[in-house]
Protein backbone atom coordinates (compact mmCIF):
# COMPACT_ATOMS: atom_id res chain seq x y z
CA UNK A 1 0.00 0.00 0.00
CA UNK A 2 2.29 2.39 1.06
CA UNK A 3 4.70 1.11 -1.83
CA UNK A 4 2.09 1.84 -4.04
CA UNK A 5 1.67 5.44 -2.31
CA UNK A 6 5.29 6.42 -3.04
CA UNK A 7 5.10 5.05 -7.04
CA UNK A 8 1.68 7.48 -7.28
CA UNK A 9 3.68 10.25 -5.95
CA UNK A 10 6.66 9.52 -7.90
CA UNK A 11 4.77 9.08 -11.40
CA UNK A 12 2.77 12.35 -10.36
CA UNK A 13 5.78 14.82 -9.74
CA UNK A 14 7.04 12.55 -13.24
CA UNK A 15 4.37 13.87 -15.35
CA UNK A 16 4.36 17.49 -13.98
CA UNK A 17 7.92 17.48 -13.88
CA UNK A 18 8.72 18.95 -17.52
CA UNK A 19 6.03 22.41 -16.54
CA UNK A 20 7.67 22.51 -12.97
CA UNK A 21 11.39 22.62 -14.43
CA UNK A 22 9.97 24.98 -16.75
CA UNK A 23 8.43 27.18 -14.08
CA UNK A 24 11.57 27.48 -12.15
CA UNK A 25 13.69 28.22 -15.19
CA UNK A 26 11.27 30.68 -17.35
CA UNK A 27 9.16 31.94 -14.44
CA UNK A 28 10.33 32.10 -10.38
CA UNK A 29 13.67 32.91 -11.48
CA UNK A 30 13.29 35.46 -13.84
CA UNK A 31 10.43 37.31 -11.48
CA UNK A 32 13.63 37.28 -8.92
CA UNK A 33 16.78 38.02 -11.36
CA UNK A 34 14.21 40.69 -12.84
CA UNK A 35 14.21 42.13 -9.40
CA UNK A 36 18.24 42.23 -8.99
CA UNK A 37 18.47 43.64 -12.34
CA UNK A 38 16.31 46.57 -10.97
CA UNK A 39 18.77 48.17 -8.75
CA UNK A 40 21.53 47.65 -11.52
CA UNK A 41 22.79 48.94 -14.30
CA UNK A 42 22.59 46.86 -17.02
CA UNK A 43 23.22 47.07 -20.39
CA UNK A 44 23.75 43.35 -21.26
CA UNK A 45 27.03 43.19 -22.79
CA UNK A 46 28.31 44.28 -19.57
CA UNK A 47 27.94 42.61 -15.87
CA UNK A 48 25.20 44.42 -14.05
CA UNK A 49 26.41 46.82 -11.74
CA UNK A 50 24.99 47.44 -8.43
CA UNK A 51 23.30 51.52 -8.13
CA UNK A 52 20.33 50.88 -5.09
CA UNK A 53 17.44 52.77 -6.43
CA UNK A 54 18.67 54.91 -9.19
CA UNK A 55 16.62 53.54 -11.26
CA UNK A 56 13.46 54.08 -9.86
CA UNK A 57 14.85 57.58 -8.42
CA UNK A 58 15.22 57.93 -12.60
CA UNK A 59 11.45 56.32 -13.19
CA UNK A 60 9.86 58.96 -10.89
CA UNK A 61 11.70 61.66 -12.55
CA UNK A 62 10.73 60.67 -15.96
CA UNK A 63 8.05 62.28 -17.58
CA UNK A 64 7.77 59.73 -20.14
CA UNK A 65 7.14 57.46 -17.39
CA UNK A 66 4.44 58.71 -16.01
CA UNK A 67 3.12 59.61 -19.81
CA UNK A 68 3.32 56.17 -20.62
CA UNK A 69 1.79 55.07 -17.50
CA UNK A 70 -1.61 57.47 -18.03
CA UNK A 71 -1.51 56.40 -21.87
CA UNK A 72 -2.32 52.80 -20.10
CA UNK A 73 -4.61 53.59 -17.53
CA UNK A 74 -6.52 55.18 -20.00
CA UNK A 75 -6.92 51.89 -21.78
CA UNK A 76 -7.65 50.14 -18.45
CA UNK A 77 -9.87 52.59 -16.99
CA UNK A 78 -11.83 53.26 -20.76
CA UNK A 79 -11.09 50.63 -22.86
CA UNK A 80 -11.45 47.84 -20.49
CA UNK A 81 -15.30 48.62 -19.41
CA UNK A 82 -15.58 49.57 -22.65
CA UNK A 83 -14.98 46.35 -24.61
CA UNK A 84 -16.41 44.42 -22.10
CA UNK A 85 -20.12 46.03 -22.31
CA UNK A 86 -19.99 45.45 -26.25
CA UNK A 87 -18.86 42.22 -25.75
CA UNK A 88 -21.85 41.47 -23.55
CA UNK A 89 -24.03 43.49 -26.06
CA UNK A 90 -23.20 41.15 -28.94
CA UNK A 91 -23.58 38.37 -26.91
CA UNK A 92 -26.96 39.26 -26.35
CA UNK A 93 -27.69 40.10 -29.38
CA UNK A 94 -26.58 36.53 -30.62
CA UNK A 95 -28.90 35.12 -27.61
CA UNK A 96 -31.76 36.84 -29.06
CA UNK A 97 -34.05 34.38 -30.48
CA UNK A 98 -32.95 34.41 -34.07
CA UNK A 99 -32.43 32.17 -37.41
CA UNK A 100 -29.05 31.24 -38.40
CA UNK A 101 -27.30 32.30 -34.62
CA UNK A 102 -24.38 30.00 -35.39
CA UNK A 103 -24.35 31.65 -38.64
CA UNK A 104 -23.88 35.10 -37.34
CA UNK A 105 -21.52 33.88 -34.38
CA UNK A 106 -19.06 33.20 -37.01
CA UNK A 107 -18.84 36.24 -38.64
CA UNK A 108 -18.97 38.20 -35.38
CA UNK A 109 -16.11 35.94 -34.39
CA UNK A 110 -14.40 36.33 -38.11
CA UNK A 111 -12.21 39.55 -37.11
CA UNK A 112 -10.76 37.80 -33.95
CA UNK A 113 -8.81 35.45 -36.33
CA UNK A 114 -7.24 37.89 -37.78
CA UNK A 115 -3.45 38.13 -36.96
CA UNK A 116 -2.99 41.19 -34.76
CA UNK A 117 0.19 42.84 -36.55
CA UNK A 118 -2.25 42.13 -40.00
CA UNK A 119 -5.26 43.54 -38.34
CA UNK A 120 -3.54 46.30 -37.01
CA UNK A 121 -1.82 46.90 -40.36
CA UNK A 122 -5.10 46.89 -41.93
CA UNK A 123 -7.18 49.71 -39.30
CA UNK A 124 -4.18 51.88 -40.27
CA UNK A 125 -5.47 52.00 -43.90
CA UNK A 126 -9.20 51.70 -42.59
CA UNK A 127 -7.94 54.82 -40.13
CA UNK A 128 -7.03 56.92 -43.73
CA UNK A 129 -7.88 59.97 -43.70
CA UNK A 130 -8.21 60.02 -46.87
CA UNK A 131 -8.99 57.01 -48.24
CA UNK A 132 -9.56 55.01 -45.57
CA UNK A 133 -13.14 52.91 -45.22
CA UNK A 134 -13.69 55.00 -42.46
CA UNK A 135 -13.59 58.45 -43.34
CA UNK A 136 -15.45 57.69 -46.56
CA UNK A 137 -18.29 56.30 -44.77
CA UNK A 138 -18.06 59.18 -42.76
CA UNK A 139 -18.25 61.23 -45.95
CA UNK A 140 -21.11 59.19 -47.38
CA UNK A 141 -23.20 60.65 -44.49
CA UNK A 142 -21.66 64.39 -44.83
CA UNK A 143 -19.22 64.84 -41.93
CA UNK A 144 -15.96 65.23 -42.45
CA UNK A 145 -13.77 62.29 -40.73
CA UNK A 146 -10.49 63.63 -38.80
CA UNK A 147 -7.00 62.61 -39.20
CA UNK A 148 -7.75 59.07 -36.61
CA UNK A 149 -3.67 58.57 -36.21
CA UNK A 150 -2.29 61.67 -36.30
CA UNK A 151 -4.42 63.36 -33.48
CA UNK A 152 -3.17 62.78 -30.08
CA UNK A 153 -6.92 62.96 -29.20
CA UNK A 154 -7.87 60.44 -31.17
CA UNK A 155 -5.17 57.65 -31.11
CA UNK A 156 -6.20 56.04 -28.24
CA UNK A 157 -9.91 55.67 -28.97
CA UNK A 158 -9.01 54.53 -32.73
CA UNK A 159 -6.90 51.85 -30.67
CA UNK A 160 -10.34 51.04 -28.60
CA UNK A 161 -12.44 50.66 -31.74
CA UNK A 162 -9.84 47.94 -32.49
CA UNK A 163 -10.41 46.34 -29.88
CA UNK A 164 -14.53 46.27 -30.65
CA UNK A 165 -13.59 44.61 -33.84
CA UNK A 166 -11.14 42.41 -31.91
CA UNK A 167 -14.04 41.39 -29.31
CA UNK A 168 -14.64 37.73 -30.25
CA UNK A 169 -13.10 35.69 -27.53
CA UNK A 170 -15.16 37.52 -24.51
CA UNK A 171 -17.98 37.54 -26.59
CA UNK A 172 -18.49 33.81 -27.33
CA UNK A 173 -17.87 33.29 -22.91
CA UNK A 174 -19.98 35.26 -22.76
CA UNK A 175 -22.55 33.58 -25.10
CA UNK A 176 -21.67 30.34 -23.59
CA UNK A 177 -22.86 32.13 -19.88
CA UNK A 178 -25.49 33.54 -21.47
CA UNK A 179 -27.35 29.80 -22.67
CA UNK A 180 -26.37 27.94 -19.76
CA UNK A 181 -28.90 31.02 -17.53
CA UNK A 182 -31.56 28.55 -16.52
CA UNK A 183 -34.78 28.97 -18.74
CA UNK A 184 -36.84 28.97 -15.50
CA UNK A 185 -36.00 31.93 -14.00
CA UNK A 186 -36.88 34.02 -16.97
CA UNK A 187 -40.23 31.66 -17.60
CA UNK A 188 -40.68 32.73 -13.72
CA UNK A 189 -39.96 36.78 -13.80
CA UNK A 190 -42.40 36.65 -16.74
CA UNK A 191 -44.89 35.23 -14.85
CA UNK A 192 -44.56 37.82 -12.71
CA UNK A 193 -44.61 40.81 -14.98
CA UNK A 194 -41.18 41.63 -15.46
CA UNK A 195 -39.82 43.46 -18.64
CA UNK A 196 -36.97 42.47 -20.78
CA UNK A 197 -34.71 45.32 -18.89
CA UNK A 198 -35.55 43.80 -15.62
CA UNK A 199 -34.94 40.49 -16.78
CA UNK A 200 -31.42 41.49 -17.97
CA UNK A 201 -30.48 43.27 -14.26
CA UNK A 202 -32.14 40.90 -12.13
CA UNK A 203 -30.92 37.60 -13.57
CA UNK A 204 -29.13 37.64 -16.22
CA UNK A 205 -26.27 40.19 -14.94
CA UNK A 206 -26.20 38.10 -11.75
CA UNK A 207 -26.25 34.74 -13.21
CA UNK A 208 -23.10 35.77 -15.41
CA UNK A 209 -20.89 37.75 -12.82
CA UNK A 210 -18.66 35.44 -11.56
CA UNK A 211 -17.58 35.00 -15.44
CA UNK A 212 -17.89 39.20 -16.00
CA UNK A 213 -15.25 39.00 -12.98
CA UNK A 214 -13.16 36.58 -14.60
CA UNK A 215 -13.38 38.56 -17.98
CA UNK A 216 -12.73 42.60 -16.50
CA UNK A 217 -9.46 40.77 -14.60
CA UNK A 218 -7.95 39.33 -18.31
CA UNK A 219 -8.94 42.37 -19.72
CA UNK A 220 -7.12 44.72 -17.23
CA UNK A 221 -4.40 42.46 -17.70
CA UNK A 222 -4.14 42.24 -20.98
CA UNK A 223 -4.64 46.62 -21.28
CA UNK A 224 -1.80 46.72 -18.72
CA UNK A 225 0.41 44.77 -21.69
CA UNK A 226 -0.97 46.91 -23.95
CA UNK A 227 2.17 46.54 -27.08
CA UNK A 228 1.62 45.30 -30.77
CA UNK A 229 -0.83 47.49 -31.89
CA UNK A 230 0.81 50.92 -30.53
CA UNK A 231 4.37 49.29 -31.76
CA UNK A 232 2.87 48.21 -35.40
CA UNK A 233 1.38 51.82 -35.37
CA UNK A 234 3.87 53.91 -34.26
CA UNK A 235 6.17 52.25 -36.79
CA UNK A 236 4.12 52.01 -39.26
CA UNK A 237 4.52 56.16 -39.84
CA UNK A 238 7.89 55.94 -40.68
CA UNK A 239 11.52 53.93 -40.44
CA UNK A 240 11.11 50.65 -38.17
CA UNK A 241 12.85 50.25 -34.81
CA UNK A 242 13.27 54.01 -33.77
CA UNK A 243 11.76 54.17 -30.55
CA UNK A 244 8.49 55.99 -31.03
CA UNK A 245 5.11 56.92 -29.46
CA UNK A 246 3.29 58.02 -31.66
CA UNK A 247 1.26 62.09 -31.94
CA UNK A 248 2.63 63.48 -28.69
CA UNK A 249 3.99 60.03 -27.31
CA UNK A 250 -0.32 59.52 -27.37
CA UNK A 251 -0.02 55.90 -27.90
CA UNK A 252 3.53 55.33 -25.95
CA UNK A 253 2.01 52.53 -23.67
CA UNK A 254 3.89 51.29 -20.53
CA UNK A 255 4.55 47.95 -22.27
CA UNK A 256 5.97 50.18 -25.50
CA UNK A 257 8.05 52.38 -23.09
CA UNK A 258 9.48 49.59 -21.46
CA UNK A 259 10.30 47.91 -24.66
CA UNK A 260 11.95 50.98 -25.74
CA UNK A 261 14.28 51.06 -22.50
CA UNK A 262 15.03 47.40 -22.54
CA UNK A 263 15.87 46.59 -26.31
CA UNK A 264 16.21 50.42 -28.13
CA UNK A 265 18.30 52.04 -25.28
CA UNK A 266 19.96 48.79 -23.46
CA UNK A 267 18.99 50.10 -20.05
CA UNK A 268 17.90 47.00 -19.26
CA UNK A 269 17.77 47.65 -15.21
CA UNK A 270 15.76 50.59 -15.52
CA UNK A 271 13.17 48.32 -17.54
CA UNK A 272 13.63 45.88 -15.02
CA UNK A 273 12.04 48.33 -12.85
CA UNK A 274 9.01 49.45 -14.73
CA UNK A 275 8.49 45.72 -15.15
CA UNK A 276 8.29 45.52 -11.33
CA UNK A 277 6.00 48.31 -11.05
CA UNK A 278 3.43 46.94 -13.54
CA UNK A 279 3.36 43.47 -11.76
CA UNK A 280 2.99 44.86 -8.46
CA UNK A 281 0.14 47.24 -9.86
CA UNK A 282 -1.30 44.80 -11.71
CA UNK A 283 -1.50 42.79 -8.58
CA UNK A 284 -2.89 45.72 -6.39
CA UNK A 285 -5.32 46.17 -9.46
CA UNK A 286 -6.46 42.43 -9.70
CA UNK A 287 -6.89 42.37 -5.97
CA UNK A 288 -9.03 45.22 -6.14
CA UNK A 289 -11.39 44.18 -8.41
CA UNK A 290 -11.62 40.60 -6.58
CA UNK A 291 -12.13 42.70 -3.33
CA UNK A 292 -14.99 44.75 -4.81
CA UNK A 293 -16.45 42.53 -6.90
CA UNK A 294 -16.39 39.78 -4.69
CA UNK A 295 -19.87 39.97 -3.50
CA UNK A 296 -21.61 40.76 -6.72
CA UNK A 297 -20.01 37.41 -7.61
CA UNK A 298 -21.04 35.44 -5.22
CA UNK A 299 -24.89 36.73 -5.51
CA UNK A 300 -24.96 35.44 -8.92
CA UNK A 301 -23.31 31.81 -7.63
CA UNK A 302 -26.18 31.68 -5.39
CA UNK A 303 -28.46 32.62 -7.69
CA UNK A 304 -27.49 29.85 -9.92
CA UNK A 305 -27.60 27.28 -6.91
CA UNK A 306 -31.32 28.12 -5.78
CA UNK A 307 -32.66 27.78 -9.72
CA UNK A 308 -31.06 24.44 -9.78
CA UNK B 1 -69.62 41.30 -32.23
CA UNK B 2 -68.59 44.76 -30.61
CA UNK B 3 -66.29 42.11 -29.04
CA UNK B 4 -65.11 40.44 -32.14
CA UNK B 5 -63.74 43.89 -33.26
CA UNK B 6 -61.88 44.83 -29.71
CA UNK B 7 -60.29 41.26 -29.72
CA UNK B 8 -59.04 41.68 -33.74
CA UNK B 9 -58.00 44.89 -32.34
CA UNK B 10 -55.98 43.59 -29.72
CA UNK B 11 -54.48 40.93 -31.71
CA UNK B 12 -53.02 43.03 -34.40
CA UNK B 13 -51.61 45.45 -32.02
CA UNK B 14 -49.90 42.43 -30.74
CA UNK B 15 -49.14 40.99 -33.96
CA UNK B 16 -47.58 44.93 -34.76
CA UNK B 17 -45.88 44.73 -31.71
CA UNK B 18 -44.66 41.45 -32.74
CA UNK B 19 -43.15 42.69 -36.12
CA UNK B 20 -41.66 45.74 -35.12
CA UNK B 21 -39.56 43.60 -32.40
CA UNK B 22 -38.29 41.58 -35.23
CA UNK B 23 -37.64 44.00 -37.46
CA UNK B 24 -35.75 45.65 -34.87
CA UNK B 25 -33.67 42.20 -34.20
CA UNK B 26 -32.64 41.65 -37.29
CA UNK B 27 -31.64 45.57 -38.10
CA UNK B 28 -29.51 45.39 -35.08
CA UNK B 29 -27.97 41.85 -36.21
CA UNK B 30 -27.51 43.61 -39.98
CA UNK B 31 -25.96 46.51 -38.66
CA UNK B 32 -23.36 44.54 -36.33
CA UNK B 33 -22.62 41.91 -39.56
CA UNK B 34 -21.96 45.29 -41.45
CA UNK B 35 -19.70 46.09 -38.94
CA UNK B 36 -17.93 43.23 -38.50
CA UNK B 37 -17.49 42.48 -41.87
CA UNK B 38 -16.78 45.61 -43.51
CA UNK B 39 -13.31 45.85 -42.69
CA UNK B 40 -12.92 42.66 -44.06
CA UNK B 41 -13.96 43.28 -46.86
CA UNK B 42 -12.07 46.75 -47.74
CA UNK B 43 -8.87 44.32 -47.26
CA UNK B 44 -10.00 41.97 -49.86
CA UNK B 45 -11.31 44.80 -51.92
CA UNK B 46 -7.73 47.21 -51.59
CA UNK B 47 -5.65 43.72 -52.14
CA UNK B 48 -6.96 43.48 -55.85
CA UNK B 49 -7.24 47.08 -56.55
CA UNK B 50 -4.93 48.78 -58.76
CA UNK B 51 -2.67 51.04 -57.22
CA UNK B 52 -4.64 54.15 -59.17
CA UNK B 53 -8.01 52.94 -57.77
CA UNK B 54 -6.84 52.49 -54.40
CA UNK B 55 -6.80 56.78 -54.34
CA UNK B 56 -8.97 57.58 -56.27
CA UNK B 57 -11.93 59.77 -55.00
CA UNK B 58 -14.60 57.75 -56.23
CA UNK B 59 -15.07 54.52 -53.33
CA UNK B 60 -16.10 51.30 -55.08
CA UNK B 61 -16.03 47.82 -52.83
CA UNK B 62 -15.60 45.93 -56.02
CA UNK B 63 -12.86 47.06 -58.43
CA UNK B 64 -13.48 48.19 -61.92
CA UNK B 65 -11.12 45.88 -62.85
CA UNK B 66 -9.65 42.64 -60.91
CA UNK B 67 -5.53 42.50 -60.14
CA UNK B 68 -5.10 39.37 -58.84
CA UNK B 69 -1.14 39.83 -59.54
CA UNK B 70 -1.35 41.93 -56.15
CA UNK B 71 -1.02 38.41 -54.91
CA UNK B 72 2.39 37.46 -57.20
CA UNK B 73 4.08 40.56 -56.58
CA UNK B 74 3.56 40.60 -52.58
CA UNK B 75 4.91 36.93 -53.00
CA UNK B 76 8.38 38.78 -54.37
CA UNK B 77 8.43 42.25 -52.95
CA UNK B 78 9.20 40.71 -49.81
CA UNK B 79 10.39 37.16 -49.22
CA UNK B 80 7.07 36.01 -48.47
CA UNK B 81 7.30 32.40 -49.03
CA UNK B 82 10.55 31.95 -47.23
CA UNK B 83 8.87 34.20 -43.77
CA UNK B 84 6.01 31.49 -44.32
CA UNK B 85 8.34 29.03 -44.03
CA UNK B 86 10.12 30.21 -41.44
CA UNK B 87 6.91 31.04 -39.06
CA UNK B 88 5.41 27.53 -40.23
CA UNK B 89 8.58 25.69 -38.50
CA UNK B 90 8.21 27.49 -35.10
CA UNK B 91 4.33 26.55 -34.73
CA UNK B 92 4.87 23.20 -36.51
CA UNK B 93 7.30 22.49 -33.44
CA UNK B 94 5.52 24.69 -31.09
CA UNK B 95 2.37 22.32 -31.77
CA UNK B 96 4.65 19.15 -31.60
CA UNK B 97 5.88 20.54 -27.87
CA UNK B 98 2.77 21.52 -26.83
CA UNK B 99 0.92 18.39 -27.57
CA UNK B 100 3.87 16.17 -26.18
CA UNK B 101 4.16 18.10 -22.46
CA UNK B 102 1.06 20.15 -21.98
CA UNK B 103 -1.32 16.81 -21.91
CA UNK B 104 1.03 14.64 -19.03
CA UNK B 105 1.21 17.77 -16.64
CA UNK B 106 -2.81 17.98 -17.30
CA UNK B 107 -2.76 14.30 -16.47
CA UNK B 108 -0.84 14.55 -13.13
CA UNK B 109 -2.64 17.52 -11.73
CA UNK B 110 -6.39 16.00 -12.86
CA UNK B 111 -5.95 11.99 -12.84
CA UNK B 112 -2.64 11.33 -10.02
CA UNK B 113 -3.71 11.51 -6.71
CA UNK B 114 -0.11 12.37 -5.62
CA UNK B 115 0.52 15.07 -2.67
CA UNK B 116 2.02 18.04 -4.87
CA UNK B 117 -0.81 17.90 -7.28
CA UNK B 118 -2.96 20.97 -5.64
CA UNK B 119 0.05 23.28 -4.79
CA UNK B 120 1.50 23.20 -8.34
CA UNK B 121 -1.86 23.79 -10.08
CA UNK B 122 -2.22 26.62 -7.71
CA UNK B 123 1.02 28.01 -8.71
CA UNK B 124 0.49 27.40 -12.41
CA UNK B 125 -3.01 29.30 -12.41
CA UNK B 126 -1.32 32.16 -10.80
CA UNK B 127 1.35 32.20 -13.60
CA UNK B 128 -1.81 32.99 -15.53
CA UNK B 129 -1.91 36.65 -13.82
CA UNK B 130 2.25 37.10 -14.24
CA UNK B 131 2.69 39.77 -17.42
CA UNK B 132 4.78 39.17 -19.56
CA UNK B 133 6.92 41.86 -18.96
CA UNK B 134 8.09 40.65 -15.32
CA UNK B 135 10.10 37.57 -17.13
CA UNK B 136 11.06 38.86 -20.37
CA UNK B 137 14.44 40.84 -19.65
CA UNK B 138 16.06 37.81 -17.49
CA UNK B 139 14.50 35.11 -19.71
CA UNK B 140 16.18 37.32 -22.75
CA UNK B 141 19.56 37.32 -21.02
CA UNK B 142 19.29 33.69 -20.28
CA UNK B 143 19.40 33.03 -23.76
CA UNK B 144 21.87 35.88 -24.77
CA UNK B 145 24.20 34.37 -22.65
CA UNK B 146 24.17 31.11 -24.49
CA UNK B 147 24.33 32.63 -27.29
CA UNK B 148 21.14 31.92 -28.95
CA UNK B 149 19.30 35.23 -29.65
CA UNK B 150 18.78 35.14 -33.18
CA UNK B 151 18.04 31.67 -33.53
CA UNK B 152 14.55 30.06 -33.29
CA UNK B 153 15.59 28.02 -29.84
CA UNK B 154 14.05 30.77 -27.68
CA UNK B 155 10.69 30.70 -30.21
CA UNK B 156 10.28 26.95 -29.71
CA UNK B 157 12.38 25.37 -26.66
CA UNK B 158 9.89 27.01 -24.21
CA UNK B 159 6.80 25.01 -25.63
CA UNK B 160 8.72 21.84 -24.82
CA UNK B 161 7.52 22.75 -21.21
CA UNK B 162 3.94 22.90 -21.59
CA UNK B 163 2.09 26.40 -21.27
CA UNK B 164 -0.39 26.62 -17.98
CA UNK B 165 -2.81 28.08 -20.36
CA UNK B 166 -2.94 24.84 -22.40
CA UNK B 167 -2.79 22.19 -19.21
CA UNK B 168 -6.29 24.24 -17.86
CA UNK B 169 -7.98 23.69 -20.62
CA UNK B 170 -6.19 20.03 -20.83
CA UNK B 171 -6.97 19.32 -16.77
CA UNK B 172 -10.29 20.47 -17.41
CA UNK B 173 -11.32 18.33 -19.98
CA UNK B 174 -9.44 15.38 -18.06
CA UNK B 175 -11.57 15.96 -15.66
CA UNK B 176 -14.70 14.70 -17.00
CA UNK B 177 -13.26 11.60 -17.54
CA UNK B 178 -14.43 8.70 -15.05
CA UNK B 179 -12.03 7.53 -12.61
CA UNK B 180 -13.30 4.40 -12.69
CA UNK B 181 -12.04 3.39 -16.30
CA UNK B 182 -8.32 4.20 -14.64
CA UNK B 183 -8.92 2.36 -11.89
CA UNK B 184 -9.98 -1.24 -13.03
CA UNK B 185 -6.99 -0.20 -15.90
CA UNK B 186 -4.73 0.29 -12.50
CA UNK B 187 -5.96 -3.15 -10.85
CA UNK B 188 -5.37 -5.22 -14.01
CA UNK B 189 -1.49 -3.80 -13.24
CA UNK B 190 -1.40 -1.00 -16.23
CA UNK B 191 1.41 0.85 -15.32
CA UNK B 192 0.31 4.77 -14.89
CA UNK B 193 2.50 5.53 -18.44
CA UNK B 194 0.38 2.58 -20.01
CA UNK B 195 -2.27 4.20 -18.99
CA UNK B 196 -2.04 7.90 -19.70
CA UNK B 197 -0.75 6.80 -23.33
CA UNK B 198 -2.78 3.98 -24.51
CA UNK B 199 -6.33 4.90 -22.46
CA UNK B 200 -6.38 9.06 -21.47
CA UNK B 201 -4.97 10.27 -24.59
CA UNK B 202 -7.32 8.87 -27.29
CA UNK B 203 -10.73 9.60 -24.94
CA UNK B 204 -8.99 13.14 -24.73
CA UNK B 205 -8.80 13.71 -28.87
CA UNK B 206 -10.79 16.48 -29.28
CA UNK B 207 -9.33 18.65 -26.41
CA UNK B 208 -5.94 17.82 -27.77
CA UNK B 209 -7.15 19.14 -31.03
CA UNK B 210 -8.21 22.11 -29.83
CA UNK B 211 -4.88 22.76 -27.59
CA UNK B 212 -3.20 21.68 -31.08
CA UNK B 213 -5.26 24.70 -32.56
CA UNK B 214 -4.70 27.00 -30.42
CA UNK B 215 -1.33 26.53 -30.46
CA UNK B 216 -0.87 26.95 -34.01
CA UNK B 217 -2.76 30.58 -34.04
CA UNK B 218 -0.90 31.78 -31.32
CA UNK B 219 2.26 30.73 -32.78
CA UNK B 220 1.32 31.70 -36.42
CA UNK B 221 0.66 35.45 -34.96
CA UNK B 222 2.83 35.95 -32.29
CA UNK B 223 4.59 39.23 -32.97
CA UNK B 224 6.58 40.02 -29.87
CA UNK B 225 8.54 36.69 -29.41
CA UNK B 226 9.99 37.10 -33.10
CA UNK B 227 10.17 40.83 -32.51
CA UNK B 228 12.99 40.54 -29.67
CA UNK B 229 14.78 37.16 -30.57
CA UNK B 230 15.00 37.27 -34.59
CA UNK B 231 17.84 39.91 -35.82
CA UNK B 232 18.34 39.12 -38.66
CA UNK B 233 16.14 39.34 -41.73
CA UNK B 234 16.68 35.55 -43.55
CA UNK B 235 14.92 34.13 -40.23
CA UNK B 236 11.76 36.44 -39.70
CA UNK B 237 8.39 35.35 -39.29
CA UNK B 238 5.26 36.51 -41.48
CA UNK B 239 4.17 38.83 -38.56
CA UNK B 240 7.61 40.70 -38.87
CA UNK B 241 7.78 40.88 -42.17
CA UNK B 242 4.65 42.11 -42.92
CA UNK B 243 6.48 46.14 -42.03
CA UNK B 244 8.53 45.73 -45.04
CA UNK B 245 5.48 46.87 -47.58
CA UNK B 246 6.23 49.85 -45.94
CA UNK B 247 8.61 52.40 -46.18
CA UNK B 248 9.81 55.69 -45.29
CA UNK B 249 7.25 57.45 -47.60
CA UNK B 250 5.00 54.89 -49.42
CA UNK B 251 3.46 52.24 -48.55
CA UNK B 252 2.60 49.35 -51.08
CA UNK B 253 -1.07 48.83 -49.08
CA UNK B 254 -2.43 46.67 -52.19
CA UNK B 255 0.64 44.48 -51.54
CA UNK B 256 0.03 44.61 -48.16
CA UNK B 257 -3.61 43.54 -47.84
CA UNK B 258 -2.60 40.76 -50.18
CA UNK B 259 0.21 39.68 -48.09
CA UNK B 260 -2.74 40.06 -45.15
CA UNK B 261 -5.19 38.16 -46.54
CA UNK B 262 -2.68 35.74 -47.26
CA UNK B 263 -1.41 35.36 -43.95
CA UNK B 264 -4.78 35.45 -42.49
CA UNK B 265 -5.83 32.70 -44.25
CA UNK B 266 -4.20 29.34 -42.82
CA UNK B 267 -6.18 30.06 -39.99
CA UNK B 268 -9.29 31.00 -40.98
CA UNK B 269 -8.95 27.22 -42.74
CA UNK B 270 -8.31 25.81 -39.91
CA UNK B 271 -11.35 27.74 -37.95
CA UNK B 272 -13.87 26.39 -40.50
CA UNK B 273 -12.49 23.07 -40.62
CA UNK B 274 -12.45 22.74 -36.57
CA UNK B 275 -14.94 25.70 -35.61
CA UNK B 276 -16.95 23.95 -33.03
CA UNK B 277 -13.81 22.21 -31.11
CA UNK B 278 -12.65 25.83 -31.04
CA UNK B 279 -15.16 27.57 -29.53
CA UNK B 280 -15.87 25.36 -27.35
CA UNK B 281 -12.24 25.81 -26.03
CA UNK B 282 -12.13 28.94 -25.88
CA UNK B 283 -15.55 28.75 -23.69
CA UNK B 284 -13.87 25.98 -21.43
CA UNK B 285 -11.06 28.57 -20.47
CA UNK B 286 -13.09 31.40 -20.38
CA UNK B 287 -16.09 29.73 -17.94
CA UNK B 288 -13.85 27.38 -15.94
CA UNK B 289 -10.54 28.04 -16.09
Amino acid sequence: MTKNKIKTNLYGLLFALPWIIGFFIFGLYPIFKSLYYSFTDFNVFMEPNWVGLDNYKDLFQDRLFYKSLSNTLFMTAIGTPVTIVFALICALVLNMEIKARSFFRTIFFLPSLVPIVAATLMWVWIFNPKYGLLNIILKGVGLKGPNWLADPLLTKPSLILIGLWTVGVPMVIFLAALQDVPRELYEAASMDGANEWRKLINITLPSISHIMLYQVILALINNFQYFTQAYVITGAGGGLNVASGGPANSILFYALYLYHNAFVYLKMGKASGMAWILFIITGIATWLIVKTYGGWGNYGKRGQKNAK
Amino acid sequence: MEVGVIMGREVRKMLNKKIVNIFLKYFILILMTAMFLFPLLFMLSTSVKSINEIFTKSFHLIPEVFHFENYANALKTIPYLKYAGNTLFITVLNVVGQLLISPMVAYSLSKVDWIGKRVVFVVLLSTMLLPYQVTMIPVYIIWHNLGLVGSYVPLILPAFFGYAFYIIILRQFFMTIPDSILESARIDGASEFRIYWNIMLPLCKPALISVAIFTFMFTWSDFLGPLIYLTKQDKYTLALGLQQYMSQHTVAWEQLMAASTMFTMPIIIIFFFAQRKFIEGVVTTGLKG
